[in-house]
Protein backbone atom coordinates (compact mmCIF):
# COMPACT_ATOMS: atom_id res chain seq x y z
CA UNK A 1 0.00 0.00 0.00
CA UNK A 2 1.20 3.50 -0.80
CA UNK A 3 0.15 7.08 -1.40
CA UNK A 4 -2.35 6.01 -4.07
CA UNK A 5 -4.08 3.69 -1.58
CA UNK A 6 -4.82 6.59 0.77
CA UNK A 7 -5.94 8.84 -2.09
CA UNK A 8 -8.31 6.23 -3.47
CA UNK A 9 -9.59 5.31 -0.01
CA UNK A 10 -10.50 8.90 0.82
CA UNK A 11 -12.02 9.54 -2.61
CA UNK A 12 -14.09 6.35 -2.30
CA UNK A 13 -15.16 7.44 1.18
CA UNK A 14 -16.24 10.86 -0.05
CA UNK A 15 -18.36 9.41 -2.83
CA UNK A 16 -20.08 6.76 -0.70
CA UNK A 17 -20.81 9.26 2.08
CA UNK A 18 -22.23 11.65 -0.49
CA UNK A 19 -24.39 8.83 -1.88
CA UNK A 20 -25.58 7.92 1.63
CA UNK A 21 -25.95 11.54 2.75
CA UNK A 22 -29.73 11.49 3.07
CA UNK A 23 -29.74 8.12 4.79
CA UNK A 24 -27.28 9.41 7.39
CA UNK A 25 -29.38 12.53 7.84
CA UNK A 26 -32.45 10.35 8.36
CA UNK A 27 -30.72 8.17 10.96
CA UNK A 28 -29.47 11.26 12.78
CA UNK A 29 -32.83 13.03 12.68
CA UNK A 30 -34.37 10.11 14.57
CA UNK A 31 -32.05 10.39 17.57
CA UNK A 32 -29.95 13.49 17.02
CA UNK A 33 -30.32 16.68 15.08
CA UNK A 34 -30.15 15.47 11.50
CA UNK A 35 -26.87 16.97 10.38
CA UNK A 36 -24.54 13.95 10.32
CA UNK A 37 -24.78 13.26 6.59
CA UNK A 38 -24.39 16.94 5.76
CA UNK A 39 -21.33 17.37 7.97
CA UNK A 40 -19.60 14.19 6.85
CA UNK A 41 -20.19 15.05 3.19
CA UNK A 42 -18.76 18.53 3.68
CA UNK A 43 -15.77 17.06 5.51
CA UNK A 44 -14.74 14.39 3.05
CA UNK A 45 -15.32 16.69 0.08
CA UNK A 46 -12.88 19.06 1.78
CA UNK A 47 -10.40 16.16 2.13
CA UNK A 48 -10.62 15.37 -1.59
CA UNK A 49 -10.10 19.04 -2.36
CA UNK A 50 -7.09 19.23 -0.02
CA UNK A 51 -5.59 16.15 -1.70
CA UNK A 52 -6.05 17.67 -5.15
CA UNK A 53 -3.70 20.54 -4.28
CA UNK A 54 -1.19 18.30 -2.49
CA UNK A 55 1.31 16.71 -4.89
CA UNK A 56 2.90 13.54 -3.61
CA UNK A 57 3.18 13.09 0.13
CA UNK A 58 3.69 9.87 2.03
CA UNK A 59 0.65 7.77 3.05
CA UNK A 60 1.17 9.00 6.61
CA UNK A 61 1.33 12.64 5.57
CA UNK A 62 -1.82 12.32 3.48
CA UNK A 63 -3.70 10.61 6.28
CA UNK A 64 -2.62 13.35 8.70
CA UNK A 65 -3.70 15.98 6.19
CA UNK A 66 -7.09 14.26 5.90
CA UNK A 67 -7.47 14.36 9.68
CA UNK A 68 -6.51 18.02 9.96
CA UNK A 69 -8.87 18.89 7.15
CA UNK A 70 -11.78 17.15 8.87
CA UNK A 71 -11.03 18.98 12.13
CA UNK A 72 -11.01 22.33 10.37
CA UNK A 73 -13.96 21.73 8.04
CA UNK A 74 -16.61 19.74 9.87
CA UNK A 75 -17.39 20.92 13.39
CA UNK A 76 -19.92 19.03 15.43
CA UNK A 77 -18.68 15.85 17.10
CA UNK A 78 -17.84 13.90 13.97
CA UNK A 79 -15.23 16.46 12.84
CA UNK A 80 -12.97 16.25 15.88
CA UNK A 81 -13.57 12.50 16.26
CA UNK A 82 -12.81 11.38 12.70
CA UNK A 83 -10.24 14.15 12.36
CA UNK A 84 -8.30 13.07 15.45
CA UNK A 85 -8.64 9.43 14.36
CA UNK A 86 -7.09 9.97 10.93
CA UNK A 87 -4.51 12.42 12.23
CA UNK A 88 -3.24 9.98 14.83
CA UNK A 89 -3.37 7.06 12.38
CA UNK A 90 -1.37 9.12 9.90
CA UNK A 91 1.30 9.90 12.47
CA UNK A 92 1.87 6.18 13.12
CA UNK A 93 2.53 5.69 9.40
CA UNK A 94 5.23 8.35 9.41
CA UNK A 95 7.07 9.44 6.26
CA UNK A 96 7.68 6.05 4.67
CA UNK A 97 6.49 5.76 1.04
CA UNK A 98 4.74 2.41 1.58
CA UNK A 99 3.19 0.44 4.42
CA UNK A 100 2.23 -3.16 5.12
CA UNK A 101 -0.69 -4.88 6.79
CA UNK A 102 0.94 -4.76 10.24
CA UNK A 103 1.27 -0.96 9.99
CA UNK A 104 -2.36 -0.69 8.94
CA UNK A 105 -3.30 -2.53 12.14
CA UNK A 106 -1.22 -0.12 14.23
CA UNK A 107 -2.77 2.85 12.42
CA UNK A 108 -6.32 1.58 12.95
CA UNK A 109 -5.60 0.92 16.62
CA UNK A 110 -4.32 4.48 16.96
CA UNK A 111 -7.45 5.79 15.25
CA UNK A 112 -9.69 3.94 17.70
CA UNK A 113 -7.63 5.14 20.67
CA UNK A 114 -7.93 8.76 19.45
CA UNK A 115 -11.70 8.46 19.19
CA UNK A 116 -11.99 6.97 22.66
CA UNK A 117 -9.59 9.49 24.24
CA UNK A 118 -11.54 12.44 22.91
CA UNK A 119 -15.07 11.06 23.15
CA UNK A 120 -14.70 8.77 26.17
CA UNK A 121 -17.12 6.27 24.61
CA UNK A 122 -16.95 2.57 25.38
CA UNK A 123 -18.42 -0.31 23.40
CA UNK A 124 -22.14 -0.47 24.15
CA UNK A 125 -22.63 3.30 24.38
CA UNK A 126 -24.27 3.37 20.91
CA UNK A 127 -21.58 5.30 19.06
CA UNK A 128 -19.09 4.86 16.21
CA UNK A 129 -16.96 2.88 18.67
CA UNK A 130 -19.45 0.01 18.43
CA UNK A 131 -18.51 -0.43 14.77
CA UNK A 132 -14.89 0.65 14.94
CA UNK A 133 -13.75 -1.44 17.94
CA UNK A 134 -14.82 -4.85 16.56
CA UNK A 135 -13.45 -3.88 13.14
CA UNK A 136 -10.03 -3.09 14.57
CA UNK A 137 -10.15 -6.36 16.55
CA UNK A 138 -11.02 -8.41 13.47
CA UNK A 139 -8.32 -6.73 11.40
CA UNK A 140 -5.71 -7.36 14.08
CA UNK A 141 -6.65 -11.04 14.38
CA UNK A 142 -6.82 -11.58 10.64
CA UNK A 143 -3.41 -10.06 10.04
CA UNK A 144 -1.89 -11.90 13.03
CA UNK A 145 -3.27 -15.18 11.66
CA UNK A 146 -1.49 -14.50 8.39
CA UNK A 147 -4.65 -13.93 6.33
CA UNK A 148 -4.22 -12.03 3.07
CA UNK A 149 -4.86 -8.34 3.76
CA UNK A 150 -7.96 -8.23 1.59
CA UNK A 151 -9.72 -10.93 3.58
CA UNK A 152 -8.64 -9.39 6.88
CA UNK A 153 -10.16 -6.06 5.79
CA UNK A 154 -13.26 -7.89 4.62
CA UNK A 155 -13.57 -9.45 8.07
CA UNK A 156 -13.08 -6.03 9.65
CA UNK A 157 -15.84 -4.54 7.50
CA UNK A 158 -18.14 -7.41 8.36
CA UNK A 159 -17.43 -7.02 12.10
CA UNK A 160 -18.16 -3.30 11.77
CA UNK A 161 -21.49 -4.03 10.10
CA UNK A 162 -22.41 -6.43 12.83
CA UNK A 163 -21.45 -3.82 15.42
CA UNK A 164 -23.49 -1.21 13.57
CA UNK A 165 -26.59 -3.42 13.59
CA UNK A 166 -26.03 -4.14 17.27
CA UNK A 167 -26.46 -0.42 18.04
CA UNK A 168 -30.17 -0.63 17.15
CA UNK A 169 -31.41 -2.06 20.49
CA UNK A 170 -28.91 -0.06 22.56
CA UNK A 171 -29.78 2.95 24.70
CA UNK A 172 -27.37 5.78 23.89
CA UNK A 173 -25.04 6.87 26.66
CA UNK A 174 -22.92 9.34 24.72
CA UNK A 175 -23.57 12.18 22.33
CA UNK A 176 -26.81 13.89 21.54
CA UNK A 177 -28.81 10.67 21.31
CA UNK A 178 -28.22 10.10 25.02
CA UNK A 179 -30.57 12.99 25.82
CA UNK A 180 -33.43 10.86 24.53
CA UNK A 181 -32.95 8.21 27.18
CA UNK A 182 -35.00 5.13 26.32
CA UNK A 183 -36.34 6.78 23.20
CA UNK A 184 -32.95 6.22 21.57
CA UNK A 185 -33.64 2.46 21.59
CA UNK A 186 -34.66 0.97 18.25
CA UNK A 187 -32.59 3.29 16.07
CA UNK A 188 -29.30 2.57 14.33
CA UNK A 189 -26.46 4.87 15.32
CA UNK A 190 -25.46 7.23 12.47
CA UNK A 191 -21.80 7.41 13.60
CA UNK A 192 -21.49 3.60 13.52
CA UNK A 193 -23.08 3.70 10.08
CA UNK A 194 -20.53 6.10 8.66
CA UNK A 195 -17.74 4.02 10.22
CA UNK A 196 -18.98 1.10 8.11
CA UNK A 197 -18.98 3.28 4.99
CA UNK A 198 -15.34 4.23 5.60
CA UNK A 199 -14.35 0.57 6.01
CA UNK A 200 -16.29 -0.43 2.91
CA UNK A 201 -14.38 2.22 1.01
CA UNK A 202 -11.11 0.67 2.20
CA UNK A 203 -12.31 -2.77 1.13
CA UNK A 204 -13.18 -1.51 -2.36
CA UNK A 205 -9.85 0.31 -2.58
CA UNK A 206 -7.90 -2.89 -1.87
CA UNK A 207 -10.11 -4.99 -4.15
CA UNK A 208 -9.34 -2.57 -6.97
CA UNK A 209 -5.67 -3.20 -6.37
CA UNK A 210 -5.05 0.16 -4.68
CA UNK B 1 -33.18 24.75 -5.44
CA UNK B 2 -36.01 27.23 -5.89
CA UNK B 3 -38.64 24.63 -5.09
CA UNK B 4 -36.79 23.56 -1.97
CA UNK B 5 -36.64 27.13 -0.76
CA UNK B 6 -40.30 27.64 -1.50
CA UNK B 7 -41.34 24.48 0.30
CA UNK B 8 -39.45 25.53 3.40
CA UNK B 9 -41.14 28.96 3.74
CA UNK B 10 -37.81 30.51 4.63
CA UNK B 11 -36.05 33.61 3.33
CA UNK B 12 -33.07 32.03 1.64
CA UNK B 13 -30.86 32.43 -1.36
CA UNK B 14 -28.85 29.25 -0.98
CA UNK B 15 -29.45 26.95 2.01
CA UNK B 16 -25.71 26.22 2.21
CA UNK B 17 -24.92 29.94 2.61
CA UNK B 18 -27.54 30.80 5.21
CA UNK B 19 -25.12 31.32 8.11
CA UNK B 20 -22.61 33.44 6.21
CA UNK B 21 -25.29 35.61 4.62
CA UNK B 22 -26.98 36.15 7.96
CA UNK B 23 -23.69 37.21 9.58
CA UNK B 24 -23.15 39.74 6.79
CA UNK B 25 -26.56 41.16 7.68
CA UNK B 26 -25.80 41.20 11.40
CA UNK B 27 -22.66 43.24 10.77
CA UNK B 28 -24.48 45.57 8.38
CA UNK B 29 -27.14 46.23 11.00
CA UNK B 30 -24.82 46.66 13.98
CA UNK B 31 -21.60 48.05 12.59
CA UNK B 32 -21.38 50.39 15.57
CA UNK B 33 -20.99 47.42 17.94
CA UNK B 34 -19.25 44.64 16.05
CA UNK B 35 -17.56 43.50 12.89
CA UNK B 36 -17.69 40.25 10.96
CA UNK B 37 -14.45 38.51 10.02
CA UNK B 38 -15.76 36.50 7.07
CA UNK B 39 -12.54 34.62 6.46
CA UNK B 40 -12.55 33.06 9.92
CA UNK B 41 -16.34 33.23 10.36
CA UNK B 42 -16.22 35.06 13.67
CA UNK B 43 -18.12 38.06 15.00
CA UNK B 44 -15.87 40.44 16.94
CA UNK B 45 -16.61 43.37 19.20
CA UNK B 46 -15.71 46.50 17.28
CA UNK B 47 -13.17 47.86 19.77
CA UNK B 48 -11.45 44.50 20.46
CA UNK B 49 -8.88 43.74 21.68
CA UNK B 50 -9.16 45.85 24.80
CA UNK B 51 -5.82 45.96 26.59
CA UNK B 52 -5.92 44.63 30.13
CA UNK B 53 -9.53 43.42 29.97
CA UNK B 54 -10.38 39.75 30.29
CA UNK B 55 -12.00 38.74 27.00
CA UNK B 56 -15.02 36.48 26.69
CA UNK B 57 -15.83 34.37 23.69
CA UNK B 58 -18.50 31.82 23.05
CA UNK B 59 -19.74 29.88 20.11
CA UNK B 60 -21.85 27.04 18.97
CA UNK B 61 -24.05 25.95 16.15
CA UNK B 62 -26.14 28.59 14.41
CA UNK B 63 -29.93 28.54 14.55
CA UNK B 64 -30.07 29.83 18.14
CA UNK B 65 -30.09 33.54 17.26
CA UNK B 66 -29.63 35.98 18.85
CA UNK B 67 -27.21 33.64 20.70
CA UNK B 68 -24.23 34.14 20.35
CA UNK B 69 -23.51 36.85 17.77
CA UNK B 70 -26.32 39.04 19.09
CA UNK B 71 -24.58 39.21 22.47
CA UNK B 72 -21.31 40.64 21.17
CA UNK B 73 -20.71 44.15 22.47
CA UNK B 74 -19.89 46.20 25.54
CA UNK B 75 -20.63 44.39 28.79
CA UNK B 76 -21.06 40.94 27.26
CA UNK B 77 -19.10 38.92 24.66
CA UNK B 78 -15.94 40.05 22.89
CA UNK B 79 -16.42 37.52 20.10
CA UNK B 80 -18.73 34.77 18.91
CA UNK B 81 -17.95 31.77 16.70
CA UNK B 82 -21.02 30.63 14.78
CA UNK B 83 -20.94 27.12 13.36
CA UNK B 84 -23.19 25.74 10.67
CA UNK B 85 -26.84 25.35 11.73
CA UNK B 86 -26.92 23.16 14.86
CA UNK B 87 -23.29 22.17 14.32
CA UNK B 88 -20.43 23.19 16.56
CA UNK B 89 -17.92 25.60 15.04
CA UNK B 90 -14.41 24.33 14.32
CA UNK B 91 -11.26 24.91 16.41
CA UNK B 92 -9.83 27.28 13.80
CA UNK B 93 -12.70 29.73 14.34
CA UNK B 94 -12.27 29.64 18.09
CA UNK B 95 -8.52 30.14 17.83
CA UNK B 96 -8.98 33.10 15.47
CA UNK B 97 -11.53 34.65 17.86
CA UNK B 98 -9.30 34.05 20.88
CA UNK B 99 -6.36 35.75 19.19
CA UNK B 100 -8.47 38.65 17.95
CA UNK B 101 -9.82 39.57 21.40
CA UNK B 102 -6.91 38.73 23.73
CA UNK B 103 -5.90 41.93 25.50
CA UNK B 104 -3.24 40.26 27.58
CA UNK B 105 -5.50 39.42 30.53
CA UNK B 106 -6.62 36.03 29.26
CA UNK B 107 -9.64 34.72 27.42
CA UNK B 108 -12.65 32.85 28.73
CA UNK B 109 -14.37 30.27 26.55
CA UNK B 110 -18.02 29.83 27.46
CA UNK B 111 -18.91 26.36 26.25
CA UNK B 112 -22.36 24.82 26.20
CA UNK B 113 -22.23 21.18 27.21
CA UNK B 114 -22.71 19.39 23.90
CA UNK B 115 -20.34 16.69 22.74
CA UNK B 116 -19.27 18.59 19.62
CA UNK B 117 -18.87 21.98 21.29
CA UNK B 118 -16.82 20.49 24.11
CA UNK B 119 -14.46 18.63 21.74
CA UNK B 120 -13.90 21.53 19.35
CA UNK B 121 -13.34 24.05 22.17
CA UNK B 122 -10.93 21.58 23.81
CA UNK B 123 -8.83 21.37 20.64
CA UNK B 124 -8.96 25.18 20.30
CA UNK B 125 -7.88 25.76 23.92
CA UNK B 126 -4.89 23.45 23.35
CA UNK B 127 -3.94 25.43 20.24
CA UNK B 128 -4.32 28.76 22.08
CA UNK B 129 -2.16 27.55 24.95
CA UNK B 130 0.53 26.61 22.43
CA UNK B 131 0.43 30.21 21.22
CA UNK B 132 0.88 31.48 24.77
CA UNK B 133 -2.66 32.74 25.38
CA UNK B 134 -4.18 31.99 28.76
CA UNK B 135 -7.56 30.38 28.27
CA UNK B 136 -10.06 29.30 30.86
CA UNK B 137 -13.09 27.25 29.79
CA UNK B 138 -16.42 27.44 31.56
CA UNK B 139 -18.93 24.68 30.85
CA UNK B 140 -22.63 25.52 30.96
CA UNK B 141 -24.95 22.61 31.80
CA UNK B 142 -28.23 23.79 33.28
CA UNK B 143 -30.88 21.64 31.58
CA UNK B 144 -32.63 19.48 34.16
CA UNK B 145 -34.42 17.44 31.49
CA UNK B 146 -31.26 15.38 31.10
CA UNK B 147 -31.07 13.60 34.36
CA UNK B 148 -28.39 11.07 34.95
CA UNK B 149 -25.04 12.15 33.63
CA UNK B 150 -23.61 8.66 34.18
CA UNK B 151 -25.77 7.42 31.35
CA UNK B 152 -25.84 10.50 29.15
CA UNK B 153 -23.48 13.10 27.74
CA UNK B 154 -24.50 15.16 30.78
CA UNK B 155 -26.86 18.07 31.11
CA UNK B 156 -27.15 20.36 28.13
CA UNK B 157 -26.24 24.02 28.22
CA UNK B 158 -29.33 26.11 27.48
CA UNK B 159 -30.79 29.30 29.02
CA UNK B 160 -28.09 29.80 31.65
CA UNK B 161 -25.69 30.50 28.78
CA UNK B 162 -27.31 33.90 28.19
CA UNK B 163 -27.23 34.74 31.90
CA UNK B 164 -23.61 33.62 32.33
CA UNK B 165 -22.51 35.65 29.30
CA UNK B 166 -24.22 38.76 30.70
CA UNK B 167 -22.89 38.42 34.24
CA UNK B 168 -19.35 37.40 33.27
CA UNK B 169 -19.28 40.13 30.60
CA UNK B 170 -20.13 42.74 33.23
CA UNK B 171 -17.46 41.37 35.56
CA UNK B 172 -14.84 41.55 32.81
CA UNK B 173 -15.94 45.08 31.98
CA UNK B 174 -15.44 46.25 35.58
CA UNK B 175 -11.89 44.87 35.51
CA UNK B 176 -12.11 41.50 37.28
CA UNK B 177 -9.22 39.10 36.67
CA UNK B 178 -9.48 35.92 34.60
CA UNK B 179 -10.08 33.53 37.50
CA UNK B 180 -12.67 35.82 39.08
CA UNK B 181 -14.65 36.23 35.84
CA UNK B 182 -14.60 32.47 35.28
CA UNK B 183 -15.74 31.86 38.85
CA UNK B 184 -18.70 34.20 38.35
CA UNK B 185 -19.72 32.45 35.14
CA UNK B 186 -19.55 29.12 36.98
CA UNK B 187 -21.55 30.55 39.87
CA UNK B 188 -24.32 31.54 37.45
CA UNK B 189 -24.29 28.03 36.00
CA UNK B 190 -24.31 26.38 39.45
CA UNK B 191 -27.26 28.48 40.59
CA UNK B 192 -29.32 28.10 37.38
CA UNK B 193 -31.64 25.39 36.13
CA UNK B 194 -33.68 25.20 32.93
CA UNK B 195 -36.46 23.16 31.38
CA UNK B 196 -38.06 23.45 27.93
CA UNK B 197 -41.06 22.24 25.98
CA UNK B 198 -41.75 22.28 22.24
CA UNK B 199 -45.05 22.67 20.42
CA UNK B 200 -43.56 22.14 16.96
CA UNK B 201 -40.38 20.91 15.33
CA UNK B 202 -38.14 23.06 13.16
CA UNK B 203 -36.52 22.77 9.73
CA UNK B 204 -32.75 23.17 9.34
CA UNK B 205 -32.28 24.91 5.96
CA UNK B 206 -29.74 22.38 4.62
CA UNK B 207 -31.91 19.39 5.59
CA UNK B 208 -35.04 20.91 4.08
CA UNK B 209 -37.57 19.15 6.26
CA UNK B 210 -38.69 19.20 9.89
CA UNK B 211 -36.62 17.14 12.33
CA UNK B 212 -39.71 15.44 13.74
CA UNK B 213 -43.47 15.50 13.34
CA UNK B 214 -45.56 16.68 16.23
CA UNK B 215 -49.31 16.36 15.86
CA UNK B 216 -51.46 19.25 17.02
CA UNK B 217 -52.46 18.99 20.63
CA UNK B 218 -49.25 17.30 21.69
CA UNK B 219 -45.99 18.64 23.07
CA UNK B 220 -42.43 17.43 23.44
CA UNK B 221 -41.38 17.72 27.06
CA UNK B 222 -37.76 18.24 28.09
CA UNK B 223 -36.29 19.51 24.84
CA UNK B 224 -32.91 21.10 24.16
CA UNK B 225 -32.21 23.76 21.55
CA UNK B 226 -31.46 21.66 18.48
CA UNK B 227 -34.92 20.72 17.35
CA UNK B 228 -34.37 17.32 18.85
CA UNK B 229 -37.25 15.41 20.38
CA UNK B 230 -37.58 15.67 24.14
CA UNK B 231 -37.54 13.09 26.89
CA UNK B 232 -41.20 12.28 26.36
CA UNK B 233 -44.28 13.36 24.48
CA UNK B 234 -47.51 14.29 26.19
CA UNK B 235 -50.83 16.01 25.58
CA UNK B 236 -50.58 19.79 25.42
CA UNK B 237 -52.33 21.12 28.52
CA UNK B 238 -53.29 24.68 29.43
CA UNK B 239 -50.57 27.33 29.90
CA UNK B 240 -51.20 27.00 33.62
CA UNK B 241 -50.39 23.30 33.49
CA UNK B 242 -47.35 23.75 31.25
CA UNK B 243 -46.02 26.44 33.60
CA UNK B 244 -46.54 24.10 36.55
CA UNK B 245 -44.54 21.35 34.80
CA UNK B 246 -41.67 23.76 34.12
CA UNK B 247 -41.66 25.31 37.58
CA UNK B 248 -41.77 21.93 39.29
CA UNK B 249 -38.91 20.54 37.17
CA UNK B 250 -36.68 23.54 37.77
CA UNK B 251 -37.43 24.28 41.42
CA UNK B 252 -37.23 20.66 42.57
CA UNK B 253 -33.74 20.41 41.11
CA UNK B 254 -32.42 23.85 42.07
CA UNK B 255 -33.83 23.69 45.62
CA UNK B 256 -33.50 27.42 46.27
CA UNK B 257 -33.66 28.70 49.85
CA UNK B 258 -37.13 29.72 51.01
CA UNK B 259 -37.68 33.36 50.16
CA UNK B 260 -34.79 33.34 47.68
CA UNK B 261 -34.63 36.15 45.16
CA UNK B 262 -34.60 34.76 41.66
CA UNK B 263 -34.12 35.88 38.10
CA UNK B 264 -36.84 34.37 35.90
CA UNK B 265 -35.92 33.89 32.26
CA UNK B 266 -38.85 32.87 30.08
CA UNK B 267 -37.37 32.13 26.69
CA UNK B 268 -39.13 31.59 23.37
CA UNK B 269 -37.80 28.88 21.06
CA UNK B 270 -38.22 31.06 17.96
CA UNK B 271 -41.80 30.45 16.85
CA UNK B 272 -43.76 31.48 19.92
CA UNK B 273 -45.01 35.08 20.07
CA UNK B 274 -44.43 37.44 23.01
CA UNK B 275 -48.18 37.41 23.59
CA UNK B 276 -47.87 33.82 24.76
CA UNK B 277 -44.49 34.25 26.46
CA UNK B 278 -45.86 37.00 28.72
CA UNK B 279 -48.93 34.90 29.45
CA UNK B 280 -46.57 32.11 30.47
CA UNK B 281 -44.46 34.53 32.50
CA UNK B 282 -47.53 35.63 34.44
CA UNK B 283 -48.33 32.03 35.32
CA UNK B 284 -44.75 31.26 36.28
CA UNK B 285 -44.32 34.43 38.34
CA UNK B 286 -47.45 33.63 40.33
CA UNK B 287 -46.52 29.99 40.87
CA UNK B 288 -43.01 30.92 42.02
CA UNK B 289 -44.44 33.36 44.57
CA UNK B 290 -46.77 30.62 45.79
CA UNK B 291 -43.65 28.50 46.27
CA UNK B 292 -42.31 31.37 48.43
CA UNK B 293 -39.70 32.53 45.94
CA UNK B 294 -39.28 36.16 44.98
CA UNK B 295 -38.85 36.99 41.29
CA UNK B 296 -36.85 40.25 41.40
CA UNK B 297 -35.41 40.26 37.89
CA UNK B 298 -36.68 38.76 34.65
CA UNK B 299 -35.96 38.36 31.00
CA UNK B 300 -38.83 37.54 28.66
CA UNK B 301 -38.30 36.98 24.95
CA UNK B 302 -36.60 34.77 22.38
CA UNK B 303 -32.88 34.82 23.21
CA UNK B 304 -31.71 31.22 22.76
CA UNK B 305 -33.78 29.66 20.04
CA UNK B 306 -34.17 26.58 17.93
CA UNK B 307 -34.84 28.12 14.51
CA UNK B 308 -38.62 28.55 14.13
CA UNK B 309 -39.61 25.98 16.75
CA UNK B 310 -42.70 26.87 18.75
CA UNK B 311 -42.10 26.37 22.43
CA UNK B 312 -40.54 27.90 25.49
CA UNK B 313 -38.04 27.26 28.23
CA UNK B 314 -37.83 28.45 31.80
CA UNK B 315 -34.48 29.26 33.40
CA UNK B 316 -34.33 30.14 37.07
CA UNK B 317 -31.23 31.78 38.57
CA UNK B 318 -30.96 32.11 42.34
CA UNK B 319 -29.49 35.58 42.71
CA UNK B 320 -27.20 37.10 45.31
CA UNK B 321 -26.19 40.74 45.66
CA UNK B 322 -23.18 40.51 43.39
CA UNK B 323 -24.99 38.61 40.63
CA UNK B 324 -27.84 41.13 40.79
CA UNK B 325 -25.44 44.05 40.51
CA UNK B 326 -23.68 42.46 37.52
CA UNK B 327 -27.01 41.67 35.86
CA UNK B 328 -28.02 45.32 36.25
CA UNK B 329 -24.73 46.66 34.88
CA UNK B 330 -24.95 48.40 31.50
CA UNK B 331 -24.86 46.22 28.39
CA UNK B 332 -24.83 47.26 24.75
CA UNK B 333 -25.24 44.43 22.25
CA UNK B 334 -27.60 43.87 19.31
CA UNK B 335 -29.97 41.73 21.38
CA UNK B 336 -29.57 42.95 24.95
CA UNK B 337 -29.04 46.54 26.00
CA UNK B 338 -29.77 48.69 29.03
Amino acid sequence: MDEATIRTWMTETASSIRAERDHLVQLDAAIGDGDHGINMTRGFEAVVLAFSTEDGGSPGQLMTLAGKTLISAVGGASGPLWGSALRRAGRTLGDKPTFEAEQLVVAMEAALAAVQDLGQAKPGDKTMVDALAPAVGALREGVAAGQPLQSAVQAARSAAEEGMRATVPMQARKGRASYLGERSIGHQDPGATSAVLILKALERTLAAGG
Amino acid sequence: MATVVQRMRKFLNDPEQVVKESLVGLAAAHGDLLRYDAENQVVIRKDAPRQGKVALISGGGSGHEPLHGGFVGAGMLDAACPGEVFTSPVPGQMLAATKAVDGGAGVIHIVKNYTGDVMNFKLAAEDAAEEGIQVESVLIDDDVAVQDSLYTAGRRGVGATVLAEKVAGAAAERGDALAAVAALARRVNDRSRSFGVALSSCTPPAAGKPIFDLPEGEMEVGIGIHGEPGRRRSALGSAHEVAATMVEAVVSDLRPAAGARVLVFVNGMGGTPLLELYLLYGEIDRQLREASLEPVRNLVGSYITSLEMAGASLTLLELDDELTELWDAPVRTPALRW
